[in-house]
């Protein structure tokens, strides 16, 4: 290959990201009485451990069997008409949470083939953050998956839990806590790729 | 079952971002991480991205000085900006969503945020658009050129002029955000966001000047292209990077 060009800087989504990149209901993926609908809920916190008040969330993810809405994946599975699997979440000014109501994700196969645990990617951008972090949500009801999971595999035994969000009301919609931490030794894993 | 695609990509450039945290730039010191990535391999989950996925674009959003629907139009100098998002190999990126936000021409940002700054609002500009990059990778908005405002990062801390751009290709690791300036406006080498780039990268921010995109009796014209992180362009070409 010859010279490539040189990629563009990333820059901070600053303050006011919310007047395009979040608004209202973008991060309710899916509607109540949808069968396997679940809730992910969180804070995303500073050094301090201050709630960011100004945080972008971003989701993408399979539908319930698997299938990403996206022209690679050839396989043969059930297309979610209505389920895009991308959402965009922005924390609340006054209390620092965000939410979001989608599908667990069906499994998708790593490099090996191997199905991977249920996951969700996640990208977090905000003020004061000049690239995004990447990152992905796993589910505390998926023990023995999560055990197998070539990327969580790779990911040191201690820091492993960052990763995985602790199903806390088994009800309609199953909601589950997921907290963004940067900093500190529980902070959450970031992954390049 | 057939198999999914996947298409690897190449690595993001370091080098040629802002470090997570850069002191100038206050906000970002307790808003980084401190411990190391961890690299992990392309799965379809990051080889797939939202950026096919994408419905609701509509062509009324590319034209800001008349997107609010008032019927008016926004009060300031009308700017044509154009350009191609790019591989890192030059080829274009087709069907990227490209999504825009900025102030007005005084430098005011239509947000519900509060600011002690009192320049006015526009009620003929709202300042969002977006677009989807045609089959050469190609964009164009029409806007107005965004005034500098101040922010609290330090006394008498200026932002030069600026439009925040999004860019959610086909791939989750080709996720950009990024701000484009203006060619010769004197607060760019006084704005820790724009220092935050390593010097050899900076100019990549900037747009250049156009006549050949000026419109005679409309609009002046800018030209921008981005640079995304390289795709490779089959799964055959594994091996090279
Ligand atoms: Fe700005």
């Amino acid at each position: 290959m010859s010279q490539l060009l040189g990629q563009t800087p990333s820059q901070t989504v600053g303050p006011y990201y919310t007047l395009r990149l979040y608004r209202d209901g973008e991060n309710i993926l899916v509607g109540p009485g949808r069968p396997g609908r679940i809730a992910i809920r969180g804070r995303v916190l500073d050094g301090d451990r201050k709630p960011i008040e100004d945080a972008l969330l971003e989701i993408w993810q399979a539908n319930s069997v698997g299938r990403y809405r996206h022209p690679d994946d050839t396989r043969e599975l059930a297309m979610d008409n209505g389920f895009s699997g991308f959402g965009r979440a922005t924390t609340d000014f006054e209390t620092g949470e965000y939410t979001f109501e989608t599908l667990k994700p069906g499994p998708v196969p790593d490099v090996e083939g191997v199905f991977q645990a249920p996951h969700i990617s996640l990208i977090v951008q905000g003020r004061g953050m000049l690239n995004p972090v990447f990152t992905r949500i796993y589910f505390s009801d998926e023990d023995e998956a999560n055990r197998d999971d070539l990327i969580l595999r790779t990911v040191p035994a201690d820091r492993r839990g960052t990763l995985i969000a602790e199903l806390v009301d088994d009800g309609e919609p199953r909601v589950y806590r997921f907290d963004v931490l940067f900093q500190g030794d529980d902070e959450t894993v970031f992954f390049d790729f | 079952m057939s198999e999914p695609v996947i298409r690897h990509y190449g690595p993001k450039a370091y080098a040629d971002h802002p470090p997570f945290s850069y002191p100038d730039y206050r906000s970002t010191v307790k808003r980084s991480p401190t411990h190391d990535l961890i690299r992990i391999v392309q799965t379809l989950s990051e080889t797939t991205g939202p950026g096919p996925a994408w419905t609701e674009i509509s062509e009324e959003d590319t034209d800001l000085t008349t997107n609010t629907g008032t019927g008016s139009p926004a009060i300031g100098e009308r700017i044509i900006v154009t350009g191609r998002v790019l591989d890192e190999h030059g080829r274009g990126m087709s069907d990227t969503v490209l999504e825009i936000w900025q102030p007005n021409a005084s430098g005011r940002y239509a947000h519900w945020r509060e600011t002690e700054f009192p320049a006015p609002l526009d009620p003929n500009f709202v300042g969002v658009g977006q677009c989807l990059t045609d089959v050469e990778g190609g964009y164009r908005f029409t806007t107005i050129k965004p005034g500098p405002y101040p922010w609290g990062n330090h006394p008498n801390a200026w932002r030069p002029s600026h439009i925040h751009f999004s860019i959610m290709g086909s791939s989750l690791g080709m996720r950009l955000v990024t701000q484009m300036y203006f060619p010769g406006d004197p607060l760019i080498p006084l704005d820790p966001i724009f220092n935050s780039v390593p010097p050899h990268a900076r100019s990549r921010m900037i747009a250049n000047y156009d006549h050949d995109v000026t419109e005679a009796n409309w609009a002046l014209g800018y030209r921008w292209d981005i640079v995304l992180r390289g795709k490779r362009a089959t799964p055959m070409d594994e091996g090279g990077d």
